[in-house]
């Protein structure tokens, strides 16, 4: 068994109350913060456990920290992203559901760590239940004196408040959501200036994910240098994933950082296999925004190694073979699943999310769905591939934000991989609106190259 | 003063200076196209992304090249910064793609267009649009609306600038239209058919890049090209008015008054509603002399003050002495 560190207590009845989660060990973290850390040694403690951000481009979180700008007189906000919309990951609605009070200890250690004095848990607007139950753990919290003036007597003041968003994909980049956080329209800010400069209010501001902020608990609690002896290399301690598709266990998962990929889905302390008896076909690995990979390169990289669930086994072999960590939104299809049409789907996603902002996403993203939509009905063109692999290009890094990278990536990585499920599309329009491709050679072992001696 | 090089040109400008603007001040072929980017609009660009360049070194300390490329717009230049515009492949290619998808769900209907001539889209298309396209969807449209008595939107032909909304808030009193929805189906609208109604509501038309946003007093009246450009000035009561104009006449009349624009056609001074609207006599105006037209634009060919065209029929001495002889033998007979 993997050792559990945010959900170690997940299974405790009542654990969404403040006296259960306090029973069980909660807030003393805080405490040890508070009491006998300095705001810059609990920065440094964050910084030694290695934690990497975790919803979804894997920047070091104590990094982070350190480049907030802290002028005089300026008030700095610490603001929780819990805006969680990509495709195929709910980590942060389980956390927020069942153990709120681990986000708001969180986020008052890191609060504290950046000396901000309002925070903000910004949460996506369909997430009511979750608002709710957020607003109902921090009137705990502060009742029991962990929030508001001189918080345990050391003399910091700290407000939390819940803000629920409009119910935006896009308002899950950072600038965005500071956008949309400020009353305004959830369009991306142009970079620099970075918001650790100049964000909320044109004050530094650190925008962290909600597994990330939970995640300084149990850091502050062993110190930053047991947590990372947890995980391999760069990838130290653990993450949840959220596990969905043709899985015969799916739900979320805490996993030490490195288990092997197959491990993950066929041992039965993870998701237990591919459901039914049937066969895996292609995983999406980290959100629905990350490149889709067949069964044989997920388990196995190019090299022939086993593929292990760490920022870079997943992104071993670049974006010719390998895939990304994400936000850890793991996505099984089974031999069942038609490619073509779950492009479709993602790219019917990013076009109706695009901000409209830019002009490579806004048109771009329209124009691939328009392209996919016809190929999965049966009417599409063998030029379409190409098509699409060279729209995709001309989206792919020259946007505002990386939504475009986003709406590119998958489109890009699908036709790389699954070309003949693509051409079986055109070639036999007809049979493809009634049945699917099946597995093909998808799960095969990879070819080894011959060597010419 | 910081020193940057673009395409192996260097120039020595103020620090916080924009890629954009140290391009323009050394000019010529190497000035990133902008149609989004206003100078005199605060906020303004980085949404186009046609202004895409490449910082293939990013300043003395950091001699790293940026991993993407950057809007130049937005981006500011650092001491020793290297960009590479037209020279770059890569940007060419970006800047292809952009042109293509600007184009793709735009209506493309320059012939009867008012902006066509002094369109800056036209002119991107035309500099580094493809020959054909590559969509075979129906386009996207919306219905024309009056969103003032005086401007009609054509949100059809929109590129989603947010040109005219920067203006709306910075040179008008308030703002009442913006982006409604998003992605694709976004569309500028007024804040529930509400009436774009105050003194300075005209220059929207000016700061389109576009023909989405046009002068419904010279709607279909003619084109620009068989227009003459006149500079005038009018004592004008509105204080922030400056009252400097172009008259654009067709004989004895003036169809249409503008607030005269530079090389990158951008407005030098916004204008009020009543130089723009309403002045249309000679009489209400003060005539400094002919508007300079770049011999670029398609505007300055109607111009033949110093250029004498070719005659059509070439005249052929020979020839006409044989015709008469001719005439006067039959007529004889």
């Amino acid at each position: 068994m993997g050792r559990k560190l945010l959900l170690e207590h997940i299974n405790v009845p009542g654990i969404n109350t403040y006296d259960v989660y306090r029973a069980k060990g909660g807030y003393t973290s805080l405490e040890k913060a508070l009491k006998t850390l300095t705001p810059d040694e609990v920065v440094e403690e964050v910084k030694k456990s290695g934690l990497r951000g975790r919803g979804g481009a894997g920047f070091p979180t104590g990094m982070k920290w350190s480049f907030l700008a802290k002028p005089e007189g300026v008030p700095r906000y610490l603001v929780c992203n819990g805006d969680e919309s990509e495709p195929g990951t709910f980590k942060d609605r389980y956390l927020m559901t069942h153990i709120p009070h681990l986000l708001i200890e969180g986020m008052i250690i890191a609060s504290y760590a950046l000396g901000a004095k309002t925070s903000y848990i910004y949460v996506r607007g369909e997430m009511m239940p979750q608002i709710r139950i957020l607003e109902k753990a921090i009137a705990e919290a502060k009742a029991a004196g962990y929030l508001g003036q001189n918080i345990l007597g050391t003399g910091y003041d700290l407000e939390l408040y819940v803000q629920p968003g409009g119910g935006a994909y896009i308002c899950g980049e950072e600038t965005a959501l500071i956008e949309s956080l400020e009353g305004k329209r959830g369009n991306p800010r142009i970079k620099p200036p970075f918001p650790a400069i100049a964000g909320l209010y044109g004050c530094p501001t650190v925008v962290n994910n909600v597994e990330s902020i939970a995640a300084t608990v149990p850091i502050i609690r062993d110190g930053g240098d047991e947590y990372a002896k947890i995980g391999i290399g760069r990838s130290t301690g653990t993450k949840l994933i959220s596990a969905s598709g043709n899985l015969k266990r799916p739900g979320v998962y805490e996993i030490e950082l490195g288990v092997p990929v197959e491990e993950f889905i066929y041992s039965d302390e993870y998701c237990g296999g591919i459901a039914n008896g049937k066969r895996l076909k292609a995983v999406v690995a980290g959100g629905s925004s990350v490149p889709i990979l067949p069964a044989n390169l997920i388990l196995k990289t190019a090299a022939g190694d086993a593929r292990i669930m760490t920022y870079e086994g997943l992104s071993e072999g670049g974006f010719a073979t390998g895939t990304m960590m994400g936000s850890g939104g793991f996505i099984a299809f089974d031999e069942d699943q038609c490619i073509v049409r779950n492009t479709w789907n993602f790219s019917r996603f990013y076009h109706h999310e695009s901000c409209g902002q830019c002009s490579p996403c806004r048109e771009g993203t329209g124009w691939m769905e328009k392209v996919l939509h016809r190929l999965e009905h049966g009417h599409g063109k063998l030029s379409d591939m190409d098509l699409l692999v060279d729209v995709s290009k001309k989206i792919e890094g020259n946007t505002i934000c990386p939504l475009g990278d986003a709406a590119a990536w998958p489109v890009a990585s699908a036709i790389r991989h699954f070309r003949d499920e693509f051409e079986w599309h055109v070639t036999n329009g007809a049979e493809a609106v009634a049945r699917n491709f099946g597995l093909a050679h998808y799960a095969d072992p990879l070819p080894k190259p011959e060597v010419v001696s | 003063m910081v020193k940057v090089t673009i395409d192996g040109i260097s120039i020595e400008v103020e620090p916080g200076t924009s890629i954009l603007n140290a391009a323009r001040q050394i000019g010529g072929d190497i000035v990133p196209p902008a149609m989004c980017y206003y100078s005199k609009l605060e906020g303004s660009g980085g949404k186009c992304r046609t202004c895409l360049v490449k910082v293939s070194k990013g300043s003395e300390k950091d001699p790293r090249p940026m991993p993407k490329l950057v809007a130049s717009c937005r981006t500011t230049v650092m001491d020793g910064m290297e960009v590479q515009n037209i020279t770059s492949p890569e940007v060419t290619e970006a800047r292809k793609g952009v042109v293509e998808m600007l184009l793709i769900n735009h209506p493309l209907d320059c012939p009867i267009c008012d902006q066509a001539g002094e369109c800056h889209l036209q002119d991107l298309g035309y500099e580094h649009g493809a020959a054909k396209t590559r969509y075979e969807f129906d386009r996207r449209t919306f219905d024309r609306i009056d969103i003032g008595d005086k401007i009609q939107l054509h949100m059809n032909r929109c590129i989603l600038c947010y040109r005219c909304v920067f203006t709306a808030d910075q040179i008008t009193e308030k703002r009442v239209h913006g982006v409604l929805n998003r992605g694709d189906h976004a569309e500028i609208s007024t804040y529930i058919q509400k009436a774009v109604d105050n003194d300075f509501s005209g220059n929207v038309i000016d700061v389109c890049p576009v023909g989405a946003l046009t002068d419904r007093t010279f709607r279909f009246k003619n084109r620009v090209w068989f227009t003459k450009p006149v500079e005038a000035h009018r004592d004008c009561e509105h204080e922030k008015c400056s009252g400097k104009v172009t008259l654009w006449y067709k004989g004895e009349d003036v169809l249409r008054v503008t607030a005269r624009k530079d090389q990158y056609g951008e407005v030098e001074e916004f204008i009020c509603n009543t130089c723009r609207f309403d002045k249309k006599k000679t009489s209400d105006w003060v005539i400094e002399g002919p508007r300079k037209v770049s011999h670029k634009s398609v505007i300055s060919s109607n111009h033949y003050e110093t250029l004498h065209p070719l005659p059509v029929v070439k005249t052929n001495p020979v020839l006409l002495e044989a015709n008469k002889e001719q005439f006067e033998r039959e007529t004889r007979l």
